[in-house]
Order: structure tokens, then C-alpha cells, then sequence
């Protein structure tokens, strides 16, 4: 890594330095009117050279997953094999115009109504929409599926929306945005759904359920059909938020448990580029009866051609075209790559290298439960007096790690959540439950290292607090 | 970690302590402490009736945002205007001057039902 601070592209600016040269002007002149013209318009000013230099720097300091492990939980950050990139920069996929019309776009058509197949297929659904443009926006339009069925069938007293509380933070979120109350719902002790808290909740105002499963401890609901039982049998639906499809795909189809509506991250099970802000895709599936509410226009075969289509009772669209193409591309390739057999390979590796890493830390670092893992766990942080989880993960930084998701989810204090997908080798595995392990002796024995962490990046330990309380937001105030 | 004997207590961490007639509504020391420093506090207006366990307002640490849920039923009286500028206040002093806001109550059998210091001790000592 490139440890000096980089300066910014006005330190390094130097009056009169060019880095294009212009031709002469060849017509007349035309003055800047003389109310628009302003002085002291300080863009910097460097040669070619200097400014390709600048961000090649910066972009040696970027942590990636094509440079280091990146056991993020609750992001699957999966290796983006390169044939994804090579396929969707194809020019036929990467000039396609939306507006060119559905004639002269079959190919990209037919693309979108075959991923849309597969990925109903992987979750028992009928049908499906690739519209929202990210895990959140697929949430958002799998509520406002439910909500348009029940006003359908002019059940309005459903204001209610239960969210257990391992639930990632943007169920409640969705539930809010969607025009209901999240009401939330206790675990048990073995980190699954509270049932008795379950049927107590359960009324005629509530319109369902969301439930991540496995859930955000990386535990499997054994009662899923049970929840998915009593929430219809109150008139509910089941939703499922699919963040954590990685551990299921091509072993379990969500739909045959109960699941009505789920939403899938491409950018996390399906390899497509992940972080930085997306660009992303979340596929909702819908079982048959809620197909007509989907958020729309979606692909529909029909006479041997491609047509995109608006469902009958449809929310509407969730973005404007149909969703961010050139990441489905890269979708539908792994999958293409991968096949049934592979797909299913997949969340079996994802499941026993979450495993394989627990049991190799769970002596040096307390995991609140204990029982098998499916693609991530939850360990603890507080090694010693006066050692936190946060300083844990900045002490993974200085060995060369990303840290893994901490202080969530929020239910487990000081945790430390922990996914190494699939696509690591055993040899990675070994090193970073070696680095964990290491650092727990530290906490006890040399807890100042820990304290001072991260010593081996351009800057150390950020004041948050201070971030947080009193942002400064421009580089020269 | 301090337990302050005069309040009431709820297992989500909000606290409760009787003030003439209203009820002064924080968070607990062991909630501080497991949130950390404290970046932002926002709250129900004054003269907002609210329901026992209704969300009332929410906390926000570096590390997370936390609903606060109201001990009783009753009206919004008055809410700490010191917190905005300092929300560290209620990292410092949670049973003091980083009180959150208070409510007339309007259930007098709800404060029976909350737990008190020993049961409240007991509960977090669970954790």
C-alpha cells in the first residue's frame, strides 16, 4: 500500500501548467458577456503526467476484493470473476440503447426474461421483476406488493408490519417508507423468531412479516414454516429479504417454506460488482397471485418475440428503463458459468467456510451461538478490560485484512460478524483465523497495539465522534 | 455502571424517575455504555400524546441508531433543548442533565408495572 498522504489536486497545481494544448481558435472570437464573467475560479491547474500519477496513488490505496480478503458480514463480497466484466463490455450489450426500441433490442430482452426465469427458478417464485435498482429498492417494492394486495381485496385495517429484531436495518426502514409501523418481534435463545412473541403480535391489523433467513446471526430459522404458517393464517403475507441468499441458493427455494414476496441482491449472491454505491439490482419474486402488483414494465415472451410489458395492477416502475442492465449481464454470466450443479456448490462452500472459520477462532473469541453457522457468524470483540470490537477491527487493517461488519447486529453487544464467502481458499482462511487469534493475545498482552491501530495506512484512528458530531465538509473551511 | 435507585426501568433501557407530577424520561447508564458516544438525539415535540412503548424518539451512537420507546402513556411536557447542541450529555450524565424529555402521565398503574432497580440489575445482568 502506498502509505504517504496524497495530496489534492489543487496542492499540486502550479500556475500555468497545461496538460492539453488546444488548437488555435478558427473562428471569431465571441467575448463572455461581461455580467457572466467571474474571477477567481480556482481550478487547478497540472500537466498529464501529474494528474494521471494522482490517481493512480489514490487508486493504490483502495482495499478491493481483487487486493485483500474482505470478510464484510451481511455483504457476501464474493470475488466478481473477470468473465462477468469481459461479457457485459461486449459492444452489443454495452451500446444498447433503451430508447432504440424493443425490435432492435431482442438480445438484450431476452437476456433480462431469461435471468428473470433463472432467478425465479432459485426461489420457487412465479414471477419476478428486475426494475429495482438495489436490495433496498427491492424491499420497498416487495411492501408495496403486499400492500397492494391487501387494498385489492379492500383489507385496509393492516397498518402493522412485524421485523424481527436480528432483521437488518432496512426492514424497518422499508416498512416506514411503504406507509406502515415496523413492530418488532424478540428472539429466543437460540436466535431464531420468538414464536410465542409471534402469535401474541399476531392480528388482523398486521399486513406481514419480513424475515432474513438465515438470519443476521448466520442461523437458520428451523421454524420457518411454522412462522410462514401463523402469519398467513392472521391473513399476512411472508416476506423475505434475501441479503443472505448465499447461504440457500440452489439448496432450498424460499417459496416452498412460505416465503409470498423476496428480494435478491444481485451484487451479493450473484457476483456483480459490490460497494462504492453500486450500481445495483434487486430482483423481487412474487408468488403467483401477487404477479399482477410487480413493479413494472417487465419482459414477457410473447408470438416468439420480447416485449416489455406493465403488469395489470402494477405499483409502478421503481426506476426509470428497466433496471441497471449492465449489471444484470454480469449476472445472468455466473449464473451461465456456474449452472444448477455449481450454483448450488456455491452456498455449500459459503456454508462450511463461514463453519471451518468459526470453529477455528471460537476458542480465542466468545460467539453468543454456538450451534452451526450457515454463511456468516457472530463472535465478540471484548477480548480483555478495556479492549472493544472496534479496536479489533482496526488492528485487522495493520495485518492486511478488511475488518469484518461490527457492532452488528445490534442485538449481540460488541459484535463482530464475520462472512468469508465461497471463493476463499483454505490457505486465506487459515491466515486470517491466525491474524484473529493473534490479536486475542495481543488484547490481553500488548492491548496498546491495539489501542494505536491501524499504524499501517496513510492516516490512523479517525476521531468518529468528532466526524460525527462536527462534520467538516470542505477541504478548506 | 450505575443504577439509580429512585428510577423505574424498562428491558429496552429507557429509565423512568417521578418529578412532582411528571416522569422524567432517559436512558439508562448501561444503555450509554453499550452505545457509546453519542452523536445525535432526536425526540417527540412537546404536546405529543404518546402510548407506553411507543417510539418516542431515537438515539444515535457511531455505532448505532436506537429507538427509545416511552415508559408510560401520557403528553410530551418538555424536552431537553440541551441536547442539541451537546448530546454528549447523555454519555456524561444519563440520570442528570442528559435527561431526554418528560411526560404528564396519564396511566397512574404503569409506573407499578416497570421494573425497579434490583429487577432492572437483574435483567441487564442477563445480557
Amino acid at each position: 500500500m502506498n502509505l504517504k498522504e496524497e495530496p489534492l489536486l489543487f496542492e499540486l497545481s502550479s500556475p500555468g501548467r497545461v496538460g492539453a494544448s488546444l488548437p488555435l481558435c478558427d473562428v471569431p472570437a465571441a467575448p463572455v458577456p461581461p455580467e457572466l464573467a467571474r474571477d477567481g475560479l480556482a481550478l487547478p491547474e497540472l500537466d498529464e503526467l501529474g494528474v494521471v500519477r494522482h490517481f493512480t496513488r489514490l487508486s493504490q490505496k483502495n482495499f478491493s476484493i481483487d487486493t485483500q480478503f474482505y470478510p464484510l458480514g451481511s455483504c457476501t463480497m464474493k470475488y466478481n470473476p473477470k468473465v462477468n466484466e469481459q461479457a457485459a463490455s461486449l459492444p452489443g450489450w454495452r451500446n444498447a440503447h433503451p430508447l432504440s426500441g424493443e425490435e432492435f433490442n431482442q438480445g438484450a430482452l431476452e437476456l433480462i426474461h431469461s435471468l428473470q426465469e433463472q432467478l425465479c427458478e432459485i426461489g420457487g417464485f412465479a414471477a419476478g421483476s428486475l426494475q429495482p435498482a438495489a436490495g433496498a429498492q427491492g424491499e420497498l417494492a416487495g411492501v408495496l406488493v403486499m400492500r397492494a394486495y391487501h387494498e385489492s381485496r379492500g383489507d385496509s385495517k393492516r397498518r402493522l408490519v412485524l421485523v424481527p429484531d436480528s432483521a437488518h436495518g432496512t426492514n424497518p426502514a422499508t416498512c416506514t417508507m411503504a406507509g406502515y409501523q415496523a413492530k418488532t418481534i424478540p428472539s429466543d435463545a437460540e436466535g431464531g423468531v420468538d414464536m410465542a412473541a409471534l402469535a401474541a403480535a399476531l392480528d388482523e391489523t398486521v399486513a406481514g412479516i419480513m424475515i432474513t433467513n438465515p438470519n443476521t446471526l448466520g442461523l437458520f430459522d428451523r421454524n420457518i414454516e411454522a412462522i410462514s404458517r401463523a402469519v398467513h393464517g392472521a391473513g399476512g403475507l411472508v416476506y423475505g429479504d434475501g441479503a443472505n441468499m448465499n447461504a440457500l441458493a440452489g439448496v432450498l427455494r424460499p417459496a416452498e417454506v412460505g416465503i409470498d414476496v423476496m428480494h435478491y441482491n444481485l451484487h451479493k449472491t450473484f457476483s456483480t460488482p459490490h460497494g462504492g454505491g453500486g450500481p445495483g439490482a434487486g430482483f423481487v419474486g412474487v408468488r403467483a397471485d401477487l404477479a399482477g402488483f410487480l413493479p413494472g414494465p417487465i419482459v414477457a415472451r410473447a408470438e416468439g418475440a420480447y416485449a416489455l410489458l406493465m403488469p395489470a395492477r402494477s405499483i409502478g416502475r421503481m426506476k426509470s428503463f428497466y433496471g441497471n442492465f449492465g449489471i444484470l449481464v454480469r449476472a445472468y454470466v455466473y449464473l451461465r458459468m456456474l449452472g444448477a450443479p455449481g450454483l448450488r456448490r456455491v452456498a455449500e462452500t459459503a456454508v462450511l467456510n463461514a463453519n471451518y472459520l468459526k470453529c477455528l477462532v471460537e476458542g480465542a473469541y466468545k460467539v453468543k451461538y454456538p450451534r452451526r453457522c450457515m454463511h456468516e457468524f457472530v463472535a465478540q470483540g471484548d477480548l480483555a478490560e478495556g479492549v472493544h470490537t472496534l479496536d479489533v477491527a482496526k488492528r485487522l487493517i495493520d495485518y492486511g485484512f478488511h475488518p469484518p461488519t461490527i457492532y452488528f447486529p445490534l442485538i449481540v453487544p460488541e459484535a463482530l460478524m464475520i462472512e468469508p464467502t465461497e471463493t476463499e481458499s483454505k490457505e486465506t482462511l487459515d491466515e486470517f483465523a491466525a491474524v484473529l487469534i493473534r490479536i486475542a493475545v495481543e488484547a490481553r498482552e500488548r492491548p496498546e497495539l491495539l489501542h494505536a491501530a491501524p499504524t499501517t495506512t496513510p492516516v490512523g484512528r479517525l476521531d468518529e465522534v468528532a466526524a460525527a458530531r462536527n462534520p467538516t465538509l470542505c477541504y478548506r473551511s | 455502571m450505575k443504577i439509580d435507585p429512585d428510577c423505574r426501568y424498562r428491558s429496552s433501557h429507557e429509565y423512568a424517575r417521578k418529578d412532582g407530577g411528571e416522569i422524567v424520561v432517559g436512558i439508562s447508564d448501561h444503555a450509554q455504555e453499550a452505545l457509546g458516544d453519542i452523536v445525535f438525539v432526536e425526540l417527540a415535540e412537546a404536546g405529543k400524546t404518546v402510548a407506553q412503548g411507543d417510539a418516542i424518539g431515537v438515539v444515535e451512537s457511531v455505532k448505532a441508531a436506537s429507538d427509545i420507546y416511552a415508559p408510560v402513556s401520557g403528553k410530551v411536557t418538555a424536552v431537553n433543548p440541551a441536547l442539541q447542541g451537546d448530546p454528549s450529555l447523555v454519555n456524561k450524565d444519563c440520570y442528570g442533565s442528559g435527561w431526554l424529555l418528560r411526560i404528564a402521565p396519564s396511566a397512574a398503574g404503569e409506573w407499578a408495572g416497570l421494573m425497579d432497580a434490583g429487577a432492572y440489575e437483574k435483567e441487564i445482568g442477563k445480557e
